[in-house]
Formats: structure tokens, C-alpha cells, sequence
């Protein structure tokens, strides 16, 4: 082995008991190829032997890749992430047990409304037998997950503007959020093609057209964008194309920059326009 | 076919499964110190189910690509050496350094399989096996990278998933074009549906192709 190779190896010039200088060299060194680093470890006097290598090297590499985790996942684009499938979970959830609560009360009560309202209503009485008591704590249960729904909408409608000031103005937060989720990041968003970003969240329908068994789809979770629900169905491709490009730009300023730029909101506003406009001719 | 020292087939239920020595991961039915080994969660679970010649006969030192949570690698740890488990994405790696902890010979690595030059640095030369399951386009690719870590002699044991590469090919045109590429860099010795336990996923058994 040569002196270059040594030089590569991540225990180079490091103190065995300093775990953040290990963590660092671990995650930011690289080398053009492996070498006998146990042995080379040993020779350099880093280590006592190969055993007491991998001892070093374990605790090493737990603490490095625990600190990267944690630093990946801190970040704020993440948050939003887990925000917004939480806030789907619980709504998705509170609306299950909903059916459940009105099925149970009204057996029970007179009259009880469906859905999360009449689960509130449910949630209000006063029970009187055991039966009672319990559907009246499950339609509590009800109560709070909707409430924590909208506490992380709140957190998205909140968080999202700072992540991504460009897409959250052109998509509004929660859809932001949304693309960034299925996107996994908001890095990835900026790195996708705006034909990807355009049918996010239509997979099923995107993979059965790939097959060959269905129509191309034209537009993906982008379709609750008022730019795409409130076109004519004729031109809903048009505008779902024009507005996933758009929507691209702003991940990547976003994701590149940070500063935000109205021209290119004014750019999509004239391009739906100009596509609105097809309607009236 | 026999099973690495350290790997049994020992009765769960009344049936023989596989089974390894370690500390419980994700709430597997345990035997005393031994925990099952589901070949139904477990690619490499299931080669070994199917009988395929691994090469492994226990204490190999081992490069695994694609750890995620760190199901398979904690069984893999649990039979072999020193063993470098490489994952890319932070929520299963957040998993993997958990199983990590308590295993002194398992040594985690947040890293991209496709980029070796990132932990090259810390992943010795010449190890015995290089497990790869990443489910990712250009597997191929990833094994032909990854090929100056193994010695010449040693083992490629790679699980290719059709999906990854073409959601819509057929998947024996995907594997048979995953072949071509590591025949390149890599004498296929054995190969094998695993269909019985995961769908669309060949699993290979590859040395390197040495020039002399």
C-alpha cells in the first residue's frame, strides 16, 4: 500500500476519542478506492488492533450516521413533509371513526347527525349508560383528531411560505407541501421534470397508461389547484401542463435561491389566461 | 445446500425456518437466543430458503448495499464479520443505526450506493460477499461500481428488482438485460426467481471476472 491510500483513510490524522471529528470525516471524506484500512489503521498507530479498529470504527460510524439522520430529517422541508401526511392520516382517520360514531349513536340516540359535525354533536352529551358513555368518548376521540388535522394545516399554511416562498404562493401552502411530499423533498421537487410534476400523486393512473391500458393522465394532486379545476375539462390539459412548468420554476428558485420573484407568478396568470380565453372564442 | 455457521433451521410453529443468534429487531418470534429469519421479509432469507450457493459459510466480512431499516443486515451481522451497511434514504437509516448499536461488527453509513467514492474512505478493500438490494434504476450499474471492494475471489449476492428498473417491462426482459450489464464485470454463477416470497425479484450469484 502507499502513502496516498493512508492518506484517504477516514481515521487520517484523527484522534480515536474525538467522535465529532470522526463523524465529520466519515461524512464529508472520500477516496478514489478502499484499501486494507483495519491494517493500515493498526500500522499508523491509530489502533491497538483490528479488534480495537472496529470497535472505534462502530462507534464511529453509529454516531455519524445517527447525527446525518437526525440533520436530514431536521430539516424544514422534511417537517413539512411529515406535517402533511399527518395531517391526511388524521383527517382520513377522524372521518372512518365518524362513520363508525354515527352508525353506533344512532342506535343509541335519536337523532344523530353523520360525519364529524354529528360526531360533535355526539361528543357533547351527557351519557347515561355504559354503551353511551362509550360511543360518547369515541366521538370525543373524533373531536380531537379533526382538531389536530386543522392544527397541522395550521402548522403547513404557516411553515410552507418560509421552505418554498415561490410554490406556496403559486400552489398555496397545502398543495405546496403536498408536491413536496410525494416529491420526498424539496430538492427533489427542483430535480424532477415538470411532465413528473404535473401527474404527482396520479401513479396509479400514470402506470395502467405506461401499460397500456388507460389515457394518459393529465393531471396529478395539482388538480386542486384552482388554475386546473377551473378550466374548461377541454383545455384542464393545457393548463395543468402550463401550470406544472410554473410550478417546477418556483421549486427551483425556491430550492436554488430563495428570493421571491412575482415575474414568474405573472407568467402563469398570462399563460391561464391566454388558456381561459380558448373557451370564449 | 448448506446454510452459514451461525444460520439454523430451527422449529417455529411446528415448521423449520431459519433462524440466527442476536438481539431481537423488530419483534420477531425468538427460540431462546435464536429469532426467525422470514424469508418472506428477507431477500437474502429467501435465497438461502431456496438453497442457493451463497458462498457464505459464516465470519465473511461484508459490504451490504441498500441496508434500509436493517431487517436483513441485522441477520447478516448476526453470522459474519466486520459489516458495512450502506443506506441512502435518513428515515430507514434512522432504523438501521438502532440495530447498528448493539451489533459491535455492523457499522452503518448514510451513502449513496451509486457514489463508492463517498465511503471508500471507511469501507475496507477486499471483503469476502458485497449484498446488494437497492431498489433503484441501474442496478447493474451499481454492482459494476461497487466490484473494487470484493476480492477476487468473493461473492456478489444481488437481489434485482424489476420495478426499479422498468415498471412496465416485462420483467424476464429487465433481468436479462440486468445480466448483460454485470456480465461485463462479473461471471453470473447462479440465478433464481424468488417469486415464492417476493414478486418480480431475481436473485443472482455472481464472483468477478478476473483478467488472468
Amino acid at each position: 500500500m502507499t502513502d496516498e491510500s493512508l492518506d484517504a483513510g477516514w481515521f487520517r490524522g484523527l484522534d480515536p476519542g474525538d467522535p465529532d471529528a470522526a463523524r465529520d470525516a466519515i461524512e464529508d471524506g472520500r477516496a478514489d478506492a478502499p484499501a486494507d484500512w483495519p491494517g493500515l489503521a493498526v500500522d499508523a498507530g491509530f489502533a491497538d488492533d483490528a479488534d480495537d479498529y472496529y470497535d472505534t470504527l462502530h462507534d464511529a460510524a453509529v454516531h455519524a450516521t445517527r447525527e446525518a439522520v437526525r440533520e436530514r430529517e431536521r430539516a424544514d422541508d422534511q417537517q413539512l413533509k411529515y406535517a402533511i401526511r399527518a395531517m391526511d392520516d388524521a383527517e382520513r382517520t377522524a372521518n372512518e371513526l365518524a362513520e363508525r360514531v354515527a352508525e353506533w349513536a344512532g342506535a343509541l340516540f335519536d337523532e344523530a347527525g353523520t360525519g364529524v359535525d354529528g360526531a360533535r354533536a355526539v361528543a357533547d352529551r351527557d351519557p347515561d349508560t355504559a354503551a353511551e358513555r362509550r360511543v360518547v368518548s369515541l366521538a370525543t376521540r373524533v373531536v380531537d383528531l379533526v382538531d389536530e388535522a386543522d392544527d397541522c394545516r395550521a402548522f403547513v399554511e404557516r411553515a410552507a411560505p418560509a421552505v418554498a416562498p415561490n410554490l406556496s404562493r403559486m400552489a398555496g401552502p397545502v398543495l405546496a407541501a403536498r408536491l413536496i411530499a410525494l416529491a420526498g423533498g424539496l430538492g427533489d421537487l427542483a430535480k424532477k421534470p415538470s411532465g413528473t410534476v404535473q401527474v404527482l400523486g396520479a401513479e396509479d393512473a400514470l402506470f395502467a397508461h405506461l401499460a397500456g391500458r388507460a389515457p394518459s393522465p393529465k393531471h396529478g394532486v395539482i388538480y386542486t389547484h384552482d388554475y386546473v379545476r377551473n378550466t374548461r375539462p377541454d383545455d384542464r390539459g393545457s393548463a395543468a401542463r402550463a401550470l406544472a412548468g410554473k410550478l417546477v420554476i418556483a421549486a427551483r428558485i425556491d430550492h436554488y435561491a430563495g428570493d421571491l420573484r412575482p415575474e414568474v407568478h405573472e407568467e402563469l396568470d398570462d399563460r391561464i389566461a391566454t388558456i381561459r380565453a380558448r373557451a370564449d372564442s | 445446500m448448506s446454510l452459514p455457521d451461525g444460520v439454523e433451521r430451527r422449529p417455529f410453529d411446528g415448521r423449520e425456518r431459519l433462524a440466527t443468534r442476536g438481539e431481537p429487531v423488530y419483534g420477531e418470534p425468538t427460540d431462546g437466543p435464536w429469532r426467525l429469519w422470514d424469508a418472506g421479509r428477507s431477500k437474502l432469507g429467501a435465497m438461502l430458503e431456496l438453497g442457493l450457493d451463497t458462498g457464505l459459510v459464516g465470519g465473511e466480512s461484508v459490504l451490504y448495499l441498500g441496508a434500509a431499516s436493517g431487517t436483513t443486515v441485522s441477520h447478516v451481522a448476526d453470522c459474519c464479520g466486520p459489516t458495512y451497511a450502506v443506506e441512502f434514504a435518513p428515515r430507514p437509516a434512522r432504523d438501521l443505526v438502532d440495530v447498528a448499536e448493539g451489533r459491535p461488527n455492523l457499522f452503518p453509513l448514510l451513502k449513496d450506493a451509486r457514489r463508492p467514492e463517498t465511503y471508500a474512505h471507511v469501507v475496507e478493500s477486499e471483503v469476502d460477499a458485497v449484498i446488494q438490494d437497492v431498489a433503484t434504476r441501474g442496478q447493474a450499474h451499481v454492482a459494476v461500481r461497487n466490484r473494487q471492494f470484493l476480492r477476487d475471489d468473493g461473492r456478489l449476492l444481488a437481489v434485482v428488482k424489476a420495478r426499479s428498473e422498468d415498471v412496465t417491462a416485462d420483467p424476464d426482459a429487465v433481468f436479462e438485460r440486468v445480466l448483460d450489464e454485470l456480465r461485463g464485470t462479473y461471471e453470473v454463477l447462479e440465478t433464481a426467481r424468488l417469486d415464492r416470497y417476493h414478486d418480480d425479484h431475481l436473485a443472482v450469484v455472481a464472483r468477478p471476472r478476473t483478467t488472468d
